[in-house]
């Protein structure tokens, strides 16, 4: 489902964010993504995304090959993908209903369904009483339950987190990592970049660590190596 | 049995692959391309709306636009007014724009009759009027005031004078001056007066009065769009995570754009409205002194506003110029926030 073949990237300014980097995340499967920071986390994500495009390598998602896709193409990739980021990122200016639907009205779904998926999505996260609320009255963790939400309404194949639990209490961060492996359990694929060491842990998830710009840890590689045997 | 209760399933899948571009688990939204359009319609009808609603949060804030704009636009809207105005009245004076032909001293009674008769027949002569020489003398007689001194007179000095009053289509300067020409041709005519000069000088000084108001226009229509281009930078910033978090989750530029361009619309006509208004108060304002004045040149001429269709026409212009100023800005700043 997320294939890097070879990709490195640099910056204009010369510092290489990533090199050579090889993996490949099947469909419905769940890994993490760790490393220190500036080790090339968040540039690996926004490859995916296509907010940044590699120096060299190609990138695949679902088999499509992200060097073919054209700028006006983008957004229509974007929408096959939700991103969980450490700052939520919600708007303020509308209650947690809006916030969740705004995929859905960016695709133009007919309003009936809209609320159907909304309500099924935080639903799932349990804030469903708190549709009419404005997120700035939420707390953290149900702020960032509402990112999840609004990552997953869409039903999108692939699921990216940018430091989702940073800054959650441990009991939090449980409860918000037990909501990806569910969505892992229903098929999407999971990709979780965190510098969490005792969360990654705890979670029986392959694992693979950046250090500057190189891939120097995948378990991914190993466990399709014991698989073919 | 087996394959039988597995072929729809095959079959769905296969038309789902086809009907869109999605990648595999993402669930297939029936994408008929009425179902596209009434979603894209919809959201112009809820950015349209919606864009008004925020202006009117902030009235105070919009107002200040808004006569910023109608400002802009009612002064060269005004002058044109003004303008057409004027034309329409320089218009009636031409239309008693009479040529006085004076005819050689001694012409017999019969000479003129055939004259009269040749010169009716004229395209461009509307009408004659014949003023005999002894009818002038008894007429300055009466109004010069040297009444006494003129009985003094051994013979009548005057000549016969013809009154030519010009068809309305001739009423511009070179028509008027090409029948002066040809009446002068005839040999009993000494001579045809006709006051250009006044005439010649309103023709320029409206053409050149139309220009003005063209540049003016020009250039306060440049205004309006920088005004619009720098409000709606404004609004742009304000909104600028809403606008990382949509192009995030997959909007198009086209979709981020819309309630920008439809800001910039309403910021248009609500100028447009106002400076309708504007010019409808100047207008009365203005009406009476205009008529006394008109009185006083002995002509029955009124103020004459914009009118229904001119007003749509402003409005439609003043929306289009919004409109545009808004493309302007989005498209120049819109471009710079991306999601980092």
């Amino acid at each position: 489902m997320i294939r890097f073949d070879n990709v490195s990237k640099r910056y204009s300014e010369g510092h290489d964010a990533l090199l050579g980097v090889n993996f490949e995340l099947e469909s419905g499967e769940m890994a993490f993504l760790t490393g220190h920071s500036g080790a090339g986390k968040s540039t690996l994500l926004k490859l995916i995304m296509l907010i940044e495009r590699p120096t060299r390598g190609q990138v695949l998602i679902g088999g499509k090959n992200l060097a073919r896709i054209s700028a006006s193409q983008i957004p229509y990739l974007r929408r096959q993908i939700g991103v969980v980021f450490q700052n939520h990122q919600l708007l303020f200016d509308r209650t947690v209903f809006d916030n969740v639907a705004l995929p859905l009205q960016i695709s133009g779904m007919p309003l009936k369904d809209q609320g159907k998926r909304v309500r099924a999505a935080l639903d799932k996260v349990g804030l469903l009483h708190k549709e009419k609320e404005n997120p700035m009255a939420l707390s953290g963790g149900e702020q960032q339950r509402v990112g999840i939400a609004r990552a997953v309404v869409n039903k999108p194949a692939i699921l990216l987190a940018d430091e989702p639990t940073g800054n959650l209490d441990p009991q939090l961060s449980a409860e918000i990592m037990q909501l990806f492996q569910d969505f892992q359990n229903v098929g999407v694929t999971v990709l979780i970049a965190t510098h969490d060491i005792s969360l990654i842990e705890s979670m029986p998830c392959p694992l693979m660590e950046l250090s500057h710009g190189r891939l120097i840890r995948s378990d991914m590689d190993a466990l399709r190596s014991t698989s073919d045997e | 049995m087996n394959r039988r209760s597995r072929e729809p399933e095959s079959k769905s899948n296969r038309s789902a692959k086809s009907s869109g571009t999605k990648v595999s688990g993402a669930k297939t939204v029936e994408s008929s391309g009425l179902k596209l359009f009434s979603a894209w319609w919809r959201h112009h009808r809820s950015s349209c709306s919606n864009s008004l609603l925020r202006l009117l949060e902030s009235p105070l804030q919009s107002l200040l636009t808004w006569m910023v704009i109608a400002i802009a636009v009612a002064l060269p809207a005004g002058l044109y007014l003004g303008l057409q105005n004027v034309q329409q009245l320089g218009q009636g004076w031409q239309d008693s724009a009479q040529m006085s032909a004076f005819l050689a001293r001694g012409a017999k009674p019969r000479a003129i009759e055939k004259l009269q008769a040749k010169l009716t027949k004229d395209d461009g002569i509307a009408a004659i009027d014949i003023i005999s020489p002894s009818k002038a003398l008894a007429e300055f007689q009466q109004y010069s005031g040297l009444g006494d001194a003129l009985t003094n007179l051994d013979e009548n000095p005057l000549p016969t004078v013809l009154v030519i009053q010009p068809e309305s289509a001739v009423n511009t300067p070179d028509a008027l001056a090409a029948l002066q020409t040809r009446i002068k041709a005839n040999a009993l005519v000494d001579n045809v007066q006709l006051d250009m000069g006044w005439l010649r000088r309103l023709h320029e000084l409206l053409a050149l009065g139309e220009r003005i108001v063209f540049a003016l226009g020009a250039l306060l229509s440049l205004g309006v769009l920088l005004v619009i281009g720098n409000t709606l930078r404004l609004a742009i910033e304000n909104r600028r995570d809403e606008i990382v978090v949509t192009k995030m989750v997959g909007g198009t530029n086209g979709f981020v754009r819309r309630p920008f361009l439809y800001t910039g619309l309403w910021y248009g006509i609500g100028g447009g409205l106002l400076a309708i208004i504007l010019l409808l108060f100047v207008g009365l304002w203005l009406s009476n002194p205009v008529s006394n004045l008109v009185t006083l040149y002995e002509s029955e001429h009124s103020l004459k506003g914009l009118g229904f269709e001119s007003s749509f026409v402003l409005l439609l212009g003043s929306g289009l110029l919004g409109w545009l100023g808004a493309w302007l800005a989005v498209s120049r700043h819109l471009r710079g926030i991306e999601p980092s």
